[in-house]
């Protein structure tokens, strides 16, 4: 029998995560559950000013969605790992990148794109106008991936290691400082009249770059994972 | 061919162990000189700055170990990827030495700093973007060094390690240029670490002095700590057996 070609296995293993992200639904809203409460915490602890609430809006957001992006990271590769999914595809004739990407793209479809969906509702808590949440829309639909791809070589390398979830935080969110610092100031640019293009420009650089290295990175430390 | 030292001998921990052993006294005393050198020329040559009056002689340690923790992660970084790509045992043990020193050199850079940023801005501390990159860069030192920690096979550690640290090294040029970007837009220039341009020859001086100091510092306790790891990490190898009944 012939094997499948590279294409066809890849978007096997898209469709299979995806499938197993619809049969725990539950999984999946907890995320999303995690990011509205966190985002909505803020005015709580801050006051209901609405011109303090524009301001800190999408700062407010985005960290609530850097967190809530973290959170879903520990179970990217985790259930594959236990239950020896993960050696299998390390050991299929397949480049284990593409396999990985392949992985990341179904998780971020997952828990990622929900992010983006949910967020204008934030925003309006936030009393921001219609523009900025366009903004804010764009800059976490071209940032969340970015999250994914960087947040994915963490979460491999963290496999089955003790105080996984804590330690996956201190790894990866010093090297979400850059998408954060030009996620939210995309929106706050927009706001100021200076139009987000540049700040939308650079999360785009972003994206690409992660495109390229982090699959490849994540495959290195699986393959460390499993050895 | 044969006249040539062979260095590759040294990159076994075997022999590398006495190597270090006889070179830590040599770095630890010129360190030392250099290091009172330094300071002398730092807090009693060196004249009072016109602007910042006495505050300013912090930078005699400041600067040294704010260059010191950047050049120490790409060192770093260095030995972990070679430990990654040839499988030396050394090189990892290196890089995994090094963590802790260049930690250390961070949290005195941030130190001295907000000593400095007291009297001189007012305030311990203010999110300017060196400020901003350099606790960055602390958090990617200890999360190296946690990330090692928490994993208890010490291959497989170096390895996760190495992967972490290249990554941050990849990353740390676009945190800084990020976080000024970030700080350009968020303030204006109300705070500028931009000293007076001609700075005395002798303030200089003493701070070239002490920054070499400091790296001959470094170096003696980065061999002194591969030592402990190339101990604990060879425990069961004979030569080590020897070395402990030797000693006992």
């Amino acid at each position: 029998m012939k094997p499948p070609r590279l294409l066809d296995a890849w978007s096997a293993v898209v469709r299979r995560d995806l499938l197993s992200a619809l049969r725990h639904r539950a999984d999946l809203l907890t995320t999303l559950i995690f990011f509205v409460i966190v985002a909505s915490l803020f005015p709580l602890g801050v006051g209901s000013d609405a011109a303090l609430l524009r301001s800190i809006g999408p700062g407010v957001i985005w960290v609530a969605a850097l967190l809530a992006s973290i959170l879903a990271l520990a179970r990217l590769f985790s259930g594959d790992y236990a239950d020896g999914t993960l050696e299998q595809l390390a050991l299929a004739p397949y480049s284990l990148t593409f396999l990985a990407l392949g992985k990341i793209v179904a998780h971020w479809l997952a828990t990622g794109l929900p992010l983006v969906i949910v967020a204008p509702l934030l925003g309006v808590q936030f009393d921001l106008n219609a523009d900025a949440l366009l903004v804010l829309m764009a800059s976490l639909l071209l940032g969340t991936p970015t999250l994914s791809l960087i947040g994915a070589v963490g979460a491999a390398l963290t496999l089955g290691v003790r105080g996984g979830g804590a330690l996956l935080s201190l790894l990866i969110l010093p090297l979400y400082v850059p998408v954060l610092i030009f996620g939210a100031g995309a929106v706050e640019a927009s706001a100021a009249g200076l139009g987000a293009g540049a700040h939308l420009s650079l999360l785009g650089a972003f994206l690409l770059s992660a495109l390229v290295f982090a699959p490849w990175a994540t495959a290195v430390s699986l393959r460390i994972a499993v050895e | 061919m044969t006249s040539r030292i062979n260095w590759f001998k040294y990159s076994s921990p075997a022999s590398f162990y006495p190597l270090a052993g006889k070179l830590i006294p040599a770095f630890f005393a010129v360190a030392s000189l250099l290091a009172v050198c330094g300071l002398y020329i730092g807090f009693f040559v060196a004249p009072t700055d016109a602007q910042q009056g006495e505050a300013y002689r912090i930078i005699f340690i400041h600067v040294p170990a704010a260059w010191m923790s950047m050049f120490l992660y790409v060192v770093m970084a260095f030995w972990a990827g070679m430990g990654l790509a040839f499988n030396t045992r050394l090189s990892s043990m290196m890089a995994s030495a090094i963590a802790p020193t260049g930690a250390l050199m961070t949290f005195i850079a941030l130190w001295t700093g907000a000593l400095w940023g007291k009297p001189m801005w007012g305030a311990w501390w203010v999110w300017d973007a060196r400020l901003t990159s350099e606790l960055i860069l602390l958090f990617l030192y200890l999360g190296f060094m946690s990330l090692q920690a928490a994993i208890d096979d010490p291959r497989r550690a170096d390895k996760a390690g190495a992967v972490i640290a290249l990554v941050g090294a990849v990353n740390v040029p676009i945190i800084y240029f990020s976080v000024q970007w970030w700080n350009t837009l968020h303030q204006g220039a109300s705070v500028s670490l931009t000293r007076n341009p001609s700075m005395a020859a002798t303030m200089l001086a003493g701070m070239l002095i002490m920054a070499l100091a400091i790296w001959i510092y470094s170096i003696a306790v980065v061999l002194m700590r591969v030592r402990s790891v190339i101990l604990e990490r060879e425990r069961n190898s004979d030569w080590v057996q020897e070395l402990t009944e030797q000693q006992s």
